[in-house]
């Protein structure tokens, strides 16, 4: 097993190595005329940039990520159960383990529904509200 | 089952044992050596090429001809592309974080490069078959999120900005489906060892060993006919391409997180998201498509003893005709559906292909729970 791990480090490290490879490459063959002009700026179509690019962003970006960790957590420690299911069926016990499954999917599947039912899923939010409402407006 | 961990590097310390200096050669060297061989020899020219294949797929749906000047039906066009990005002077923007900006296409190329070691890619010549073989392919490949979301941050640009975090919300959201489609083959194979699933994929006829092989993992039962295709459709999300390029959605976001990169730097991120495309269809192939078995025959155990060689360029083939079949089908969507909206991509992922991606898992272990964990195939066979 550990000439397997090693092998899986040489691949990272080459892989790693490709990039200032390739660049070095380039950096041989092509021009370097980057004075300090226009060609630098940010593209926007054309028009100057205005202000700094690093800006806050939607909040909604955080909540599919928290969303994201807690089901990713828990989807990992399945994994094992899973792991050990094929054996458990062979001697018998695959009910023991299939209850365990079920628990942990259906304490996903919990969640999944009370992040549904909360709007947490809805990527645009505020259209139902803004529906007029039929007694306003007879 | 009994194989080694780096099957590759053993195999050519094998094949070469009776050569005077190379048979004296350390594993560390071969192990090395095939890191090399795979990634210079399969995955980079894979990127290539696939960029010449695609605009020639392109041509041939719409109509026209395609890429035809540089060599034989424009052959060497991936070559040409080349040798202009390298010439391509080399800036970085104004104001960007320059750490940041060198940092992401290393990533990229690292999650997509770095993958190939656990590809199965025939029973002798398996990079590393970790006992986590599983858990290390999703791991790499999301490298890619972090990198699309550090290059778009730190090209100080707000179409990058925004194409950025949408990748990034789209791969971490669309990784759920995926881990939970292919939990049923872990449940299926009972190991997270790519080699040992892909060996349990084959098929014998007769004797001692047919309970040990359940044909590919797709016919196990009913419930995996869904789950190949919900991580493929997530496969697609997570690498980016249509219907689900929102990242670099050209006509909202000019080219989204790669609008700043330019030259040999654009160069690596699309060489780095075609290995994607590749890996994941590795990974489909691998997981339910039986992978390098030959459908219904079993090399090593035949009337005729086949040298292990010519079994690995068999095992070989069969492995890289799946895998291009479903890079083939990925080309093809390309040119055939429109893209998502944003919302519609969330949705999909977090109503749609969640709750059958749960439903899966649970129905197939029921089926292994109330069939002994037999597949249809040993079912039908009446094993």
């Amino acid at each position: 097993m550990e000439t397997g791990f090693i092998t899986a480090f040489w691949y990272l490290a080459i892989a790693a190595l490709v990039v200032p490879l390739m660049l070095g490459a380039g950096a041989i063959l092509r021009p370097k005329r980057t004075g300090e002009n226009k060609k630098l700026d940010a593209y926007e179509c054309g028009e100057d940039a205005v202000g700094t690019a690093w800006v806050k962003f939607n909040i909604r970006f955080y909540v599919i990520a928290i969303i994201f960790i807690i089901f990713d957590v828990e989807i990992t420690a399945i994994f094992p159960v899973a792991t050990l299911y094929k054996d458990a069926v062979a001697n018998g016990t695959a009910g023991l383990v299939f209850g365990e499954i079920f628990l942990f999917i259906g304490l996903l599947l919990v969640g999944l529904v009370y992040c549904w039912t909360r709007g947490d899923l809805e990527w645009v939010k505020g259209i139902a509200q803004t529906k007029p409402k039929r007694g306003i407006h007879g | 089952m009994g194989s080694h961990s780096a099957a590759f590097a053993h195999s050519l310390q094998g094949w070469t044992a009776g050569l005077p200096i190379l048979g004296a050669t350390p594993l560390w060297i071969w192990a090395f050596l095939s890191a090399l061989l795979v990634i210079f020899l399969l995955a980079l020219p894979f990127g290539g090429i696939a960029t010449y294949v695609e605009r020639k797929v392109a041509a041939d749906i719409q109509d026209r001809i395609g890429p035809n000047r540089v060599g034989p039906i424009g052959l060497l066009q991936f070559f040409a592309d080349a040798v202009k990005m390298l010439a391509k002077e080399d800036f970085i923007p104004r104001g960007a974080d320059k750490f940041l900006y060198n940092l992401a296409p290393v990533l990229v190329v690292v999650g997509a490069c770095g993958a190939f070691a656990v590809l199965p890619l025939a029973k002798a010549l398996v990079g590393a078959d970790l006992n986590i073989g599983i858990f290390y392919l999703v791991a790499v490949t999301t490298l890619i999120a972090p990198g699309m979301l550090l290059g778009s941050w730190g090209s100080q640009n707000k179409w990058s900005l925004l194409g950025g975090l949408r990748g990034a919300a789209q791969i971490v959201s669309y990784e759920i489906p995926v881990a939970l489609s292919i939990l049923p083959v872990v449940l299926i194979s009972g190991t997270l060892q790519i080699g040992s699933i892909v060996e349990q994929q084959g098929w014998v006829w007769q004797g001692e060993m047919m309970k040990n092989y359940h044909f590919w993992n797709m016919f196990h039962n009913p419930f995996t006919m869904f789950s190949v295709f919900i991580l493929f459709v997530g496969g697609l999300a997570e690498t980016n391409r249509i219907p689900f390029d929102l990242p670099e959605a050209e006509s909202e976001l000019v080219s989204g997180f790669n609008t700043e990169f330019s030259g040999m730097r654009f160069g690596l991120y699309a060489l780095g998201e075609f290995c994607d495309v590749f890996v994941m269809s590795a990974m489909v192939t691998a997981l339910y498509l039986g992978g390098w078995q030959v459908p219904f025959l079993n090399l090593e155990n035949m009337w005729v003893t086949l040298p292990s060689g010519l079994i690995a360029i068999i095992h070989f083939s069969m492995f890289m005709a799946k895998t291009l079949f479903v890079v083939f089908i990925v080309m093809w969507l390309r040119w055939t559906l429109p893209r998502l909206r944003v919302d519609q991509l969330m949705g999909f992922c977090w109503k749609g292909l969640m709750p059958i991606a749960f439903f899966n898992v649970i129905g197939t272990a029921l089926w292994m729970w109330i069939f002994h964990g037999k597949s249809m195939m040993q079912l039908v066979m009446g094993q």
